[in-house]
């Protein structure tokens, strides 16, 4: 087992390039999701913004009913 | 008939393709692990260490694999880009953009572990050599096309613009891939050919298509992840973008 890990001497060498090929690919493969998350909370405070201001522009027919009363 | 046509135009539309990719994601990334843990096992463990390099050359089943996808993205993402500057296709302009991370990413990961190969091996960590120089070019230009792409703030002409960057850069596919015949290079020549006898034991061949075999499953995975955001980015204001917000809101 030790033998292995060893590599003949050159580990300091091999696993380092073993490290960063997973380290960086498992960046790539998460990053996205941060993206993801990042922009879905972006697009619902736009959708509740919008919201907001039909509410106000264009009142609905209960608070015209009660305007009325 | 034509079904195939039919079913490319469907799947160009976004929302198609946000749900097929999103279907076909796990499948890919799966396949992309499974096959890597085989070869890896493999590369470190079943074949012998090399007569003259011993174990030092082991980092071969990660660098070679690596140093294809450098260049198989690019293609990709050249493709990519000249059907969304020819066609102005939504779907394509998304996709050439997400291919240039992932290609960065392997032609980073292909610079670190070509050096610390070299360490050892020619006794540098680098040198201006044609192989090693135009691969950094390589790495260069994605970094060019993503900048680009982020400088401008419309979406979708700043993906055109970024794929106009993308196909000049094709210059460099060939040079890369030439550089170690036409110049007198400290970097070896092509160890396995398609065309033609590789220069490799069978013991170490098979891991090395393998992990080829599996970086090519995961760089298509990775598109997938990528463009399935980039596509949410780019129609954020229309109908099934809501709903898809409207559902992760509810759950």
């Amino acid at each position: 087992m030790h033998e292995f890990f060893a590599l003949g001497g050159y580990a300091v060498y091999v696993w380092p390039a073993y490290a960063v090929f997973f380290i960086v690919l498992a960046w790539d493969w998460i990053a996205p999701a941060f993206r993801r998350r990042q922009l879905l909370n972006e697009l619902r405070g736009r959708v509740a913004r919008e919201q907001l201001r039909r509410a106000r522009s264009a009142p609905t027919q209960d608070s015209r009913k009660a305007a009325s009363a | 008939m034509k079904i195939i046509p039919l079913w490319l135009h469907k799947l160009s539309s976004p929302p198609a393709f946000y749900r097929f990719a999103g279907r076909l994601r796990p499948w890919l990334f799966g396949s992309a692990l499974l096959l890597g843990a085989v070869g890896l096992y493999g590369g470190l463990v079943l074949a012998p260490p090399d007569y003259q390099q011993g174990d030092a050359y082991r980092i071969i089943f990660i660098h070679v694999p690596c140093a294809w996808m450098s260049l198989f993205g690019y293609g990709c993402m050249a493709v990519a880009a000249l059907i969304a500057l020819v066609w102005r296709i939504k779907l394509a302009e998304v996709i050439a953009m997400e291919c240039a991370p992932v290609g960065a990413a392997f032609t980073f990961i292909t610079l670190v572990t070509g050096s610390l190969w070299g360490k050892p091996m020619w006794g540098t960590w680098w040198t201006w050599d044609a192989r090693l120089t135009s691969e950094l070019v390589l790495l260069f230009l994605y970094f060019g096309v993503i900048g680009l792409f982020n400088a401008i703030e419309d979406r979708r002409r700043a993906a055109r613009a970024a794929s106009l960057l993308a196909l000049v850069g094709i210059v460099n596919l060939p040079i890369v891939h030439y550089s170690v015949v036409w110049w007198n290079t400290l970097h070896q020549g092509s160890t396995v050919n398609l065309f033609g006898k590789s220069h490799i034991s069978g013991a170490m061949l098979w891991p090395l298509l393998l992990m080829a075999l599996a970086t090519h499953l995961y760089f298509f995975a990775s598109v997938l992840n990528r463009a399935r955001v980039g596509l949410l980015a780019v129609e954020g204001g229309k109908d099934w973008a809501r709903n898809l917000i409207a559902e992760s809101a509810n759950a």
